[in-house]
């Protein structure tokens, strides 16, 4: 069952195209990774999935209701956290909480309003006001927010932004535990390809306003397509011994003291043995999961495909 | 609607900006209760320098109703900026905080947020007029007693018994408070054309301040735009301080001068607040929320 159905969406502002007729549909259950740099288009499209702004064309259907004329029976079954968990700074966390539960129509006892911060880890600092906070405590809070009134559409327009790594850790957990035991659909946006490859179930990638590829993450992440990065003392004695060998099909290119592969994941293991025979100085072997490297495998020859072969 | 309007009071008496209005008013007030306990005769000396020659004046001049004018004359000039410190931020502040952007993420509709947070900024402003109400008139009663109320008009005085005086100040309070609410609007308003409050604060007062000047300079080609501004309806609640005078030029109680003058600019009034608010709802159902 589609739980979002977006059709031919489009954003100008002014002359400048943000979204471009992007098409995408998702599925109850899944985790999707919503994927692009930083200005391909992403916020927008989430924002105009949270009613923040309207569309210039295109429509968009949620639990298979037109949002436009459905916008309070929708906006009731989704959660969001829309980039910075932004909070009133001069209440408490149970204070934030039970606002913006009222605000959703819920009149929340204070066990639960606890219960939900015990949650996130927030209970113990519950009646602290939100302006001590660490980034990584307002996100948190801002979940809490997002998940109050039980919604079963949840959005998270980069929900790591900011955080340290256990604080990255601590999110994609609470990410997978929404999917996996509490049946949540989640859209998750990020600009971190690593991020989304761990809890991802389908991917779409935009670029530019426009869809590059839409998918499942399984035949995304294709572990044939591993990108590595290799950085050696002698990068051109590296490339000469590498071309020389049986690893010459898998060479991409030079970047300066990098060379770039793209190989099976299992292959690894070999390569390293192969380098340490050939004499190559190896300073680093490094999985590639940049979203640029990503779109020039992608985008090589064959620009905005409609769909990923599932 | 309601429990949203609730959540929109909770926030402002919530934070500490607040309270500097009424801290401000408190503050303003007192200092003029003091300089009038201490230098009052002095200053009843001069106000009287005038009419001294002509009347033989008795009893307690300077006496609660007497100083609440006073004060109200001088406050109704700044408590338009403590408004606009609230009305101007409603919108502005919270698209400056980012919480704009999480509120519309919720099952509320544009227009009923619009209309809580403009009840909000009104239960604020009558509030706010309450306290000076508190401050100009009942502690001025009790510090300064109340008699028969003497006011000085341009070129005539006028004397109201002081049983007669109260219900004009319950009238007026409620004039001021229609007046200031109509500030909020305009504040409200201008809320949201910015991600901070500083521009809308600044430009309520200065339409404020160039509609006042515009309303009170007797230039011909100002006074025909002149009984559309609202700013020349706000000092209507004089009005109420004007009685009808009998055959012997005697002041009739319970009577206004001119109280169709205090209906129409509180037509005015009303008219400048549907504007300002519908206005706000339209522009805002339309408008992005990119903050």
């Amino acid at each position: 069952m589609a739980i979002v159905s977006v059709q031919h969406l489009s954003k100008q502002f002014g002359s400048f195209s943000a979204v471009n007729d992007l098409s995408f549909t998702v599925e109850a259950g899944d985790v999707y990774g919503f994927l692009g740099q930083n200005g391909a288009g992403k916020s927008t499209t989430i924002r105009m999935l949270m009613t923040l702004i309207a569309p210039t064309a295109g429509s968009i259907k949620v639990f298979d209701m037109p949002l436009a004329t459905h916008r309070k029976e929708i906006l009731q079954q989704i959660g969001a956290v829309i980039e910075k968990p932004d909070v009133y700074k001069y209440l408490s966390a149970y204070d934030n909480l039970r606002l913006f539960a009222r605000l959703s129509g819920l009149q929340l006892s204070r066990k639960q309003l606890m219960d939900q911060l015990e949650m996130v880890g927030l209970a113990e600092r519950g009646y602290d006001t939100v302006r001590t906070f660490s980034q990584g405590m307002k996100q948190r809070l801002g979940i809490a927010i997002a998940l109050v009134h039980n919604p079963q559409l949840i959005v998270l327009d980069e929900p790591t932004n900011g955080l340290d790594p256990q604080g990255i850790a601590d999110i994609r957990n609470l990410i997978l535990r929404l999917s996996r035991e509490w049946k949540k659909t989640v859209i998750v946006s990020s600009h971190l390809l690593s991020e989304i490859e761990q809890i991802a179930t389908r991917v779409l990638i935009i670029d530019k306003g426009k869809k590059i590829v839409e998918g499942s993450a399984a035949d995304l992440f294709d572990p044939a397509q591993t990108l590595v990065e290799l950085t050696t003392t002698d990068s051109s004695f590296a490339w000469n011994s590498l071309q020389q060998s049986q690893w010459a099909g898998v060479l991409k290119e030079q970047r300066g003291a990098q060379i770039i592969l793209q190989l099976h994941r299992n292959d690894i293991p070999e390569l390293h043995k192969a380098l340490v025979q050939m004499q190559i100085g190896v300073i680093s072997l490094q999985l590639k999961h940049s979203l640029e490297d990503y779109f020039l495998q992608v985008t090589a020859g064959k620009q905005h495909v409609d769909a990923f072969s599932n | 609607m309601w429990t949203l309007f609730q959540i929109e009071l909770y926030k402002i008496f919530r934070r500490p900006r607040t309270y500097i209005a009424f801290a401000a008013i408190t503050a303003l007030i007192g200092v003029v209760q003091l300089g009038l306990k201490v230098d009052g005769k002095e200053y009843a000396e001069f106000v009287m320098a005038d009419f001294n020659s002509s009347f033989a004046v008795d009893g307690n001049i300077l006496n609660g109703y007497f100083i609440c004018y006073v004060v109200l004359q001088l406050l109704l000039v700044h408590v338009p900026l403590l408004i606009a410190l609230i009305a101007a931020d409603m919108i502005s502040g919270e698209a400056n905080m980012g919480t704009l952007r999480v509120l519309m993420t919720k099952p509320i509709s544009r227009w009923e947020f619009i209309l809580a947070k403009f009840s909000a900024s009104a239960v604020y402003t009558i509030l706010l007029l309450i306290w000076v109400a508190i401050q100009a008139l009942l502690l001025s009663m009790l510090i300064f007693g109340t008699d028969d109320m003497f006011i000085m008009k341009s070129s005539y005085a006028v004397v109201i018994k002081a049983d007669d005086v109260f219900w004009r100040y319950a009238g007026a309070f409620c004039f001021a408070a229609l007046a200031m609410t109509t500030v909020a609007a305009l504040g409200f308003l201008l809320s949201l054309f910015a991600d901070n409050s500083i521009g809308p604060i600044v430009a309520t007062m200065s339409v404020i301040i160039v509609s006042t000047i515009l309303s009170t300079m007797s230039i011909p080609l100002f006074n025909a735009i002149k009984p559309y501004l609202f700013t020349s309806h706000m000092i209507t609640w004089k009005e109420f301080f004007d009685l009808k005078v009998n055959d012997m030029n005697e002041a009739i109680p319970g009577t206004i001068q001119n109280p169709q003058k205090l209906w129409n600019s509180a037509m005015v009034l009303m008219a400048h607040i549907i504007v300002f608010v519908g206005a706000a709802g339209i522009i805002f159902k339309r408008k992005d929320v990119l903050s």
